[in-house]
């Protein structure tokens, strides 16, 4: 028995509409928005909210992959600094599936197969992507900054996997070269009827003619597309009824995603499932991957919180300049202060429970939660008498701020802020994703995993505050 | 506990003008400042028996103010204290003197902060450790965004509305610019009004550009000897009361109780200084003050603070003019760090340049009448985990 156990979903709260772009540039507007990932954000932070949304029971789990793209690391895992943020045990199985828009199932696939081999009880799969296009071109506008989540256990969960099957297809339609940013492509009408159209085609009808089924059978399918109109072209040739079946790209309002685009169709098309309905899902990339899910009476637990529409709800709109800004397009003055230095990794790694999974501890004589930890308590003075206390998933409060417009930061003015913790404890720290004249002392705030900066090619990660909305 | 109190005087101070002194080195400044005192002390640099040197950033080791000088082989010791360098320097000193381990001890503050070519002061955080955060994560918050968290959080408990709050800080500022346009060797001699202050540019909301004190170079330096000595050398020394420090523990950062409304190390510090000086009621028995207004909103703190203004009632004083030169208790009569600027380690010699002149009488248009008894303040490092020195002087035994 195998099937998705739970889901979860983040995406940026910064949109950049596509019509702003278009003005920049003079050139069409594909219409709607995308969502951008902050100058603090990259696929590692997206990841660490989407597998937190999808860990918050207390299942065990036994692996962690990553699917992405965008890794900010070519040597160097990226999916152990997401179980070292969301507090995976050690024995915990991590793993990166890089270099393919259909890097989200290639790590289903496998989670799967270890599931049913019985050497895995839950693998969380996250999938993350932040890819770029050219300037002026229509993948700028297209592609936009996310990340889902999903856990594949051995029960039948929110919705079993009933079949699989896959094809690979060897075609550079869509590709990047080492030391390059922006994804390039093949000219299109080529690319899309030899490339995705004749691919999916065969994947799509090959599955059904696998398992015996028509599109009759399927309450919903969810597949990749690169765009909405060669999206809509498939779904029509393959036989689905377009207004009914077919699951939205969420292009408008997220844009093309990359590898988180599929999985966050996916949580799309379950906030909104029966139980009992049956799911085509396929992805796309140097061939595909399609699956079969029938979701269950347990859809219901993540129908009463609709993660994803609540996402897609918070938003601030940003103009093209602090894109551009934010994706290191132009070079920006920043304002005239010393350099910060490169990271110690030394002490990155000594103190990797408190920076990495926001550990503080509380003395266990006075009660005085105290982050960073310490050895004698800042209360009662008590030695070496603490326990190890989790901050990141507690509630907190501004009890004081202020707009900091001097200090080194890609972006000032910075909002720093002496948080308040539900239970004690008190950080200060930056408050990010927030319109610095909303910012208020009371003030609902939750902690966020982001990305301080890049030194001597050292990604430097820690815990900020975003208002709770 | 004895305390330092009449066991030692200060018998020569110098001090350059302070500012953006490009022609000048750290060591030219050093030796200007140290020459000074040593010709106002009457005694020549090889009398020195041993020396001290405060700096922040401009200096490493004992060697940064033996090499300039040319200290013959004494014992010179470099300290560091973040904002109360300077006076961490003296306090060197005064201790050594104190003990009969020397008689005559130099101390020597100095900073030269435009070399850089930053805005502000440069943090001083050292891998494997960390002022804020976690030794790996070195979070940096801007001097003036740290002090505002104070100005929002006094603001919101005292009910004042943001441009009451501005005004009243803006008056300090106007009174502190006041002052140091009587004074020859500020940075900023010029004078400002409250709508100036209030239009400046935001730095850290709610601060401004004017509420906040100057990116400065200087330096200052004192000789001091055992009081029973001091009149050998001149008629008028000036005797130490008190040498106080209160260094937090970063309380404040860590725990939900402290308010922000107020700096607990000041309240100590302070506490600390009028027991060793034998101060019952400051407000009254102090004759002036030079304090450490690096943002404005903390000289409004520091009338609370240190027990001169009721808890929430410093509106009151400043709208009476109570610190102003003619007040009842003149509060940084030279212009303060607002028009000196903040050379760090030579901030607080500074401070006690203008306590000596004031006692001896010699502040020329800014001296204030009949006084006995003036005090330093200084505060650094990191709100809710700081470092705050306060001294006092006074002009006879007793």
């Amino acid at each position: 028995m195998v099937g998705i156990t739970s889901v979860g979903a983040y995406v940026p709260i910064y949109r950049l509409s596509r019509d702003e772009i278009a003005r920049i540039w003079g050139t069409r507007s594909l219409g709607g928005e995308k969502a951008v990932a902050k100058h603090d954000e990259d696929s590692i932070t997206m990841a660490v909210a989407a597998a937190l949304d999808c860990m918050q029971g207390s299942q065990q789990v036994n692996g962690l992959f990553l699917a992405t793209t965008t890794s900010p690391y070519q040597e160097k895992q990226a999916a152990t600094i997401i179980a070292a943020a969301t507090e995976l045990p050690r024995e915990t199985h991590t793993a990166d599936c890089t270099n393919s828009l259909r890097a989200v199932t290639v790590a289903m696939k496998s989670a799967i197969d270890a599931v049913l081999s019985g050497s895995a009880k839950n693998v969380v799969i996250i999938a993350s992507d932040c890819r770029m296009g050219w300037g002026k071109s229509e993948f700028e506008q297209l592609l936009g900054d996310g990340a889902a989540a999903l856990t594949i256990g051995n029960s039948d969960g929110i919705a079993s996997i009933e079949g699989s099957y896959s094809l690979f297809s060897e075609l550079l339609d869509v590709w990047r070269p080492e030391g390059e940013v922006f994804s390039r492509s093949w000219e299109g009408r080529f690319i899309m009827s030899k490339g995705y159209m004749d691919t999916m085609q065969r994947l799509i009808s090959g599955i059904m003619e696998k398992y015996k089924l028509t599109p009759a059978n399927f309450a919903k399918v969810v597949f990749y597309g690169p765009d909405s109109r060669s999206h809509a072209n498939l779904a029509k040739h393959l036989g689905f009824d377009l207004r009914t079946q077919v699951q939205d790209t969420l292009f408008d309002a997220i844009g093309n995603s990359g590898a988180a685009a599929l999985p966050l169709m996916l949580v799309a098309a379950l906030e909104e499932a029966r139980p009992g309905d049956r799911i085509l899902l396929a992805s796309y990339g140097d061939g595909g991957d399609a699956f079969i899910i029938r979701v269950t009476e347990n859809i219901r637990e993540i129908q009463e919180k609709q993660k994803l529409k609540e996402l897609l709800l918070r938003k601030i709109y940003i103009g093209y300049p602090k894109y551009l800004n934010w994706r290191d397009l132009v070079p920006i003055e920043e304002p005239r202060r010393p350099e910060p230095r490169t990271p110690s990794v030394t002490c990155l790694w000594r103190e990797r429970r408190s920076v990495l999974a926001f550990y503080g501890n509380r003395c266990k004589q006075c009660g005085t939660v105290q982050y960073p930890p310490q050895r004698i308590c800042v209360n009662c003075q008590a030695k070496d008498y603490a326990e190890d206390y989790r901050l990141s998933d507690k509630k907190g409060h501004i009890f004081t701020y202020s707009v900091d417009y001097l200090t080194s930061s890609k972006d000032p003015p910075v909002v720093i802020a002496a948080v308040d913790f539900e239970g004690g404890g008190r950080v200060m720290c930056e408050v990010t994703d927030c319109e610095p004249d909303k910012v208020e002392i009371g003030m609902a705030v939750k902690m966020c995993f982001r990305k301080l900066g890049q030194r001597g090619g050292i990604y430097n990660y820690f815990w900020k505050a975003a208002p709770v909305l | 506990m004895e305390g330092i109190r009449d066991k030692v005087a200060i018998i020569g101070m110098g001090c350059t003008k302070f500012g953006e002194l490009w022609d000048k080195s750290v060591d030219d400044l050093i030796i200007d400042a140290t020459s000074e005192a040593c010709e106002d002390a009457g005694i020549e640099l090889k009398d020195v028996q041993a020396a001290w040197l405060g700096t922040v950033f401009s200096g490493h080791t004992a060697i940064s103010l033996s090499f300039p000088l040319k200290l013959q082989y004494i014992p010179v010791t470099r300290v560091e204290n973040m904002c109360a360098t300077g006076t961490e320097a003296i306090r060197g000193a005064a201790y050594a003197v104190a003990a009969g381990v020397c008689d005559i001890a130099l101390a020597v503050g100095v900073e030269k902060l435009k070399d850089t070519g930053w805005s502000g002061v440069q943090p001083t955080n050292v891998v494997g450790t960390s002022t804020m955060g976690t030794s790996a994560t070195d979070l940096e918050f801007s001097p003036p965004a740290m002090f505002a968290l104070l100005a929002q959080r006094y603001f919101h408990n005292y009910k004042l509305d943001s441009d009451e709050g501005k005004r009243l800080l803006a008056e300090i500022t106007v009174k502190n610019h006041h002052n140091g346009s009587l004074n020859p060797k500020a940075h900023f001699q010029n004078e400002v009004t409250v709508e100036q202050v209030m239009k400046a540019p935001i730095v850290a909301w709610p601060l401004g550009v004017l509420d906040s004190c100057g990116v400065s170079d200087g330096a200052a330096a004192a000789i001091v000897t055992r009081a029973d000595m001091a009149k050998n050398f001149r008629d008028d020394p000036i005797y130490i009361k008190s040498l106080a420090i209160s260094v937090g523990a970063r309380q404040g950062q860590m725990m939900q109780n402290y308010d922000f409304a107020h700096v607990e190390e000041n309240v100590r510090g302070s506490r600390m200084a009028y027991a060793e000086a034998g101060i019952k009621k400051p407000r009254k028995e102090l004759s002036m003050a030079e304090v450490h207004d690096c943002f404005t909103i903390h000289e409004m703190l520091i009338y609370e603070d240190l027990g001169w203004s009721p808890r929430g009632r410093a509106k009151e004083d400043i709208e009476a003019g109570t610190f102003t030169l003619k007040g009842e208790l003149p509060v940084n009569t030279d212009g303060g760090l607002k028009c000196f600027g903040h050379p760090l380690g030579a901030s607080g010699l500074r401070m006690l340049y203008e306590v000596y002149k004031q006692l001896q009488g010699k502040a020329g248009q800014r001296q204030v009448k009949n006084p006995k008894l003036g005090l330093t303040h200084n505060l650094g490092g990191n709100l809710g985990g700081a470092i705050c020195s306060v001294t006092i002087l006074g002009n006879s035994m007793g």
